[in-house]
């Protein structure tokens, strides 16, 4: 018998849009842009990309492109884009994804060719501004990942900038005591562990703001590495400073795979902690949306309640992650020390801590949506460096700012509305 | 299964919630736990559950002492709960929710979700749940989600079902639905401890009641025991259940809502081109299920709304568009449904809460300083007229019980002359003893002249008021009806029938019945 049928108003979800004019305004705002910068003033000649090196098996031609032509063709793109954004939002209150897809893809290719073509060499190596990311993007991933296993499980992270500068510091030192770089390695993760079981403490035992604790940490750990850098790695042994000398971690190209232009060079050319990233992503992407694992986790970060009256132990699982996030952002830590500079320097980390959070955010607290946040921030930070070696019509102040500003956008909502656990960074007091 | 209780104390602190309740609740009976607001009901499930730890006594499961270090353990003891508030992940999916503390999975520990699938499905199919394993908990109505929840306990293989206030958020005729389901339940075995303080339900459901008061049993009753009888027992002295209360004499309509359209900020109708009036000296109850706009119209109206649409006029002066500052100078007396997050300011004093909006005003402050002497004399006054049971005026509100913090907010609203007197949930969570004051104020209030609307999911708060009622559902207005309408009436409007369909549908009924019969 149906106990139902008797009875079910539907409570369809009417949804009318708001019209936000935002989005079409600021598409309008860019294609004027692109007419006056990439049209009027662009550069004539060409804008030339380099794919592969001179080493490589495989060659592949240059790319080259006609930068006045090409900035006509965007702007063109770009007007009529913005055209059509207006249209969608006025005709159906919302933007297609394809429009807002497009509409970046271009201007980035637009800004690519117009600041290519106006420089006093007019090209640029893909590859090269590809592996110099992976310099930045790297302990991003790390530290991104890190803070999706905390948050995800309800506990800010803010001291992943504190985590990542424990683990290039113990990294730095360990390797050069042992003359052992996995040793190193290992210390890292151990050093990530403590920062996080500080935070793990306070936040979840004593109840403390997360976020003040997290800060409290960042200070903490860039004072003590910085006093212990002075200390020790500054002493020297028969003139050598032998506390930061650390043995390095060696490339490891994988055959076939590393000769793919581009990507080869970028993905497959890298240190152990390179390839342990790529295999993390995945294995924390699939944990916690495929296995019992992630879904308590999940549970516990949204819900803590539910969780605990099916008898999870809320506390506890946000306690393991929490320091299972400190190991992982430790090996970020280490990459600093061990693969990309040879020695350990005061506040070496330079803030990345706090643009893992924002590529977090940026990729919606989805492993995958973080390591692309983190590789388009590597991207334009690299950019950045490259242009300004090579003489560009902008001022290399403000490409400096180019990631920082990516940053504000991600952050403010521009890329569409993230979703946060909604337990994020609320403790969990039992009754 | 039988379920015993022996002796059960559990206190925080200086407080004892329970105080050696005893309770046997046999196999395949429907026991309900009758009690008021904070009699200890909830404190006493949660015992039984494993989410707290008793103090004293023990819990008997077919006569074997058993102990719960937490809900784990009470699951695998075979006892499931719905809790009043759900524990329901919402961005989760049925199966997710329902596997959630208990999954199936192939080697590795991943997810075999397609076997929970299964068993949502069989349960679903066993009972019409009409459940969707695939569907997300958030776009699910509350009477679907609840059922998700007994779907979640019965895949546990529950023996004993604690149902915690089941009925507060669904309409009557969903309250009839779980009625079934219950009865079905029991039918297959299943005990169920039936958690109300509606008499009504209580009386139709169960096979023995138990009374709690201030933490202690008081008494078991018949389900044949008169409605009186049982109301005395909860309370602990005669309870007079009726409101005396004259006829309204409405005057001048001046209280006027027109097209009211009230959007989320994800672009989702919350009140839909609502319509309404409500004259001086009249009750407009609105009733409704928890979460149909109630709480958006009661929040527009005070202007704590950005996407609006329509007009509210007061007195003749359009409110919409105006601050709220604006709109509490216009004359209008707000109550807001949660007072201890809206209503109050837990840390400041009475004496403080009492002058919440009219600190700024002459005499309480005086060239932006604040004027301690007169704002506490008018404490005093306040707290005197309005039988406010505090130690001292300067004590913080949220030592206070919640009827009487409520009388504190009412006491603030009604302190200034008033042209519309708004009051949503006014009694929710307050003791019998305190609801009919507070009643008798907010009549007083009409009968000095005031348009008012109260706001409740009470129907029997709704009837007792409302000089008419007006009844929203998924954000429209449902119709308006007189204040003395069949529970069957609102019931149907409350579940998306327009008045006159829903009335249409009671003659049908009857109709059909009586053919039947013959």
């Amino acid at each position: 018998m149906s106990v139902t049928a008797k009875l079910s108003p539907s409570i369809a979800a009417d949804r009318v849009a708001i019209r936000s004019w935002r989005t079409p305004i600021m598409f309008g705002v860019l294609a004027v842009f692109a007419v006056v910068v990439f049209v009027l003033l662009g550069p004539d000649g060409h804008a030339t990309f380099r794919l592969s090196q001179d080493g490589d098996a495989w060659q592949v031609p240059n790319l080259v492109v006609p930068a006045k032509i090409f900035g006509i063709v965007v702007a063109v793109g770009a007007l009529a884009l913005a055209a059509r954004s207006y249209q969608q939002m006025k005709n159906e209150g919302r933007i297609s994804k394809w429009v807002t897809m497009t509409f970046a893809v271009l201007f980035v290719m637009g800004l690519l060719v117009w600041i290519i073509g106006g420089t006093n060499t007019q090209n640029i190596t893909l590859v090269g501004l590809f592996t110099g990311a992976m310099l930045i993007t790297t302990p991003l991933v790390f530290g991104s990942l890190s803070g999706v296993l905390c948050e995800r499980s309800g506990v800010v992270n803010i001291a992943i900038e504190g985590q990542l500068l424990a683990g290039a510091f113990t990294a730095s030192l360990v390797s050069s005591i042992t003359h052992n770089a996995f040793a190193g390695l290992f210390a890292a993760a151990v050093a990530g562990m403590f920062v996080s079981f500080l935070l793990a403490v306070f936040s979840i035992k004593y109840v403390v703001n997360q976020i003040i604790v997290g800060v409290v940490l960042n200070v903490l750990i860039s004072g003590l590495t910085g006093f212990l850098f002075e200390k020790i790695m500054k002493t020297k042994v028969d003139g050598v400073t032998i506390f930061n000398q650390p043995t390095q971690l060696p490339n490891l190209p994988i055959p076939v795979l590393s000769e793919i232009p581009v990507i080869g060079p970028t993905l497959f050319r890298q240190s152990i902690i390179g390839y342990f990233m790529l295999v993390l992503i995945v294995v924390i992407w699939f944990g916690l949306f495929r296995t019992r694992w992630g879904l308590r986790i999940r549970a516990v970060g949204e819900h803590p309640k539910a969780a605990d009256t099916v008898g999870i132990n809320v506390n506890r699982t946000r306690f393991l992650n929490v320091i299972a996030g400190g190991a992982v952002a430790g090996v970020g830590g280490a990459y600093f020390t061990l693969v990309a500079v040879s020695s350990f320097s005061k506040d070496m980390t330079g803030g990345l801590g706090f643009i893992a959070l924002a590529a977090l955010i940026f990729g919606r607290w989805n492993p995958i949506g973080a390591a692309l946040a983190a590789l388009l921030f590597g991207v334009a930070g690299n950019l950045q460096s490259i242009l300004s070696l090579a003489g560009t019509p902008i001022d290399g102040q403000f490409l400096a700012m180019l990631p920082y500003a990516l940053t504000i956008l991600a952050v403010s909502g521009f890329v569409g509305k993230s979703r946060a656990p909604a337990a994020d960074g609320e403790p969990y007091i039992k009754g | 299964m039988k379920l015993e209780l022996k002796g059960i104390t559990k206190s925080f602190g200086a407080l004892v919630a329970n105080d050696h309740i005893d309770l046997v609740v046999e196999s395949g009976e429907i026991h309900s736990l009758l009690g008021e607001n904070g009699a200890g009901k909830s404190t006493l499930m949660n015992v039984l559950y494993g989410l707290y730890e008793p103090t004293f006594g023990e819990i008997l499961i077919d006569d074997q002492p058993v102990k719960f270090s937490g809900p784990a353990d009470a699951m695998a003891a075979g006892i499931g709960m719905v809790h009043q508030h759900f524990m329901l992940v919402p961005v989760f999916t049925v199966a997710e929710n329902v596997a959630l503390g208990g999954e199936s999975t192939t080697f590795g520990g991943i997810l075999n979700l397609n076997d929970t699938r299964a068993k949502v499905r069989e349960v679903s199919a066993r009972f019409g749940f009409n459940v969707d394993p695939d569907a997300l908990v958030e776009d699910l109505p509350v009477g679907v989600q609840q059922r998700v929840e007994i779907i979640k306990a019965l895949v546990r293989e529950a023996k004993i079902l604690i149902l915690d206030e089941p009925t507060a958020v669904l309409t009557p005729q969903e309250t009839d639905e779980l009625m079934e389901i219950m009865r079905q339940l029991k039918a297959n075995g299943t005990s169920i401890v039936f958690i109300s303080h509606k008499l009504r339900e209580v009386k139709a459901i169960s096979d023995t009641i138990t009374v709690i008061r201030r933490g202690k049993v008081v008494g078991s009753a018949e389900p044949g025991t008169s409605t009186t009888e049982l109301a005395s027992l909860m309370v602990g002295r005669a309870v007079n259940l009726t409101l005396d209360k004259a006829a309204a004499t409405p005057g001048d309509l001046t209280f006027k809502v027109s097209n009211l359209t009230v959007m989320s900020d994800a672009g989702q109708r919350l009140l839909d081109d609502i319509s309404f009036s409500v004259a001086d000296g009249e009750i407009l109850a609105v009733a409704g299920v928890q979460g149909n706009g109630q709480t958006e119209l009661t929040e527009a109206v005070l202007g704590l709304h950005k996407h609006i649409s329509g007009s509210i006029m007061l007195d003749g002066n359009e409110l919409v568009g105006r601050s709220v500052r604006q709109v509490l100078d216009a004359g209008v007396g707000f109550v807001p449904e949660d007072r201890q997050d809206d209503g109050l300011v837990g840390e400041f004093s009475i004496a403080e809460n009492l002058v919440l909006d009219l600190y700024t005003k002459e005499p309480y402050s005086r060239w932006g300083s604040m004027n301690r002497a007169v704002i506490g004399k008018n404490a005093e006054e306040k707290v005197a007229e309005f039988d406010v049971r505090t130690q001292s005026a300067q004590d913080a509100a949220d030592t206070l019980s919640g009827g009487n913090q409520q009388k504190v907010v009412l006491a603030r609203e009604l302190s200034r002359p008033l042209k519309l007197f708004i009051a949503s949930q006014p009694t929710r969570g307050v003791d019998v003893g305190s609801i009919e004051f507070l009643h008798k104020r907010i009549v007083a209030e009409r009968d000095a002249g005031t348009p008012v609307i109260i706001v409740s999911t009470e129907l029997d708060e709704i009837l007792e008021l409302g000089d008419r009622i007006a009844v929203l559902f998924a954000g429209k207005l449902m119709g308006i009806v007189p204040g003395k309408s069949s529970r069957e009436l609102l019931g149907l409007m409350m579940a998306g029938l327009p008045a006159n369909e829903a009335q249409a549908q009671l003659d049908g009924n009857a109709a059909t019945m009586e053919g039947e019969r013959s």
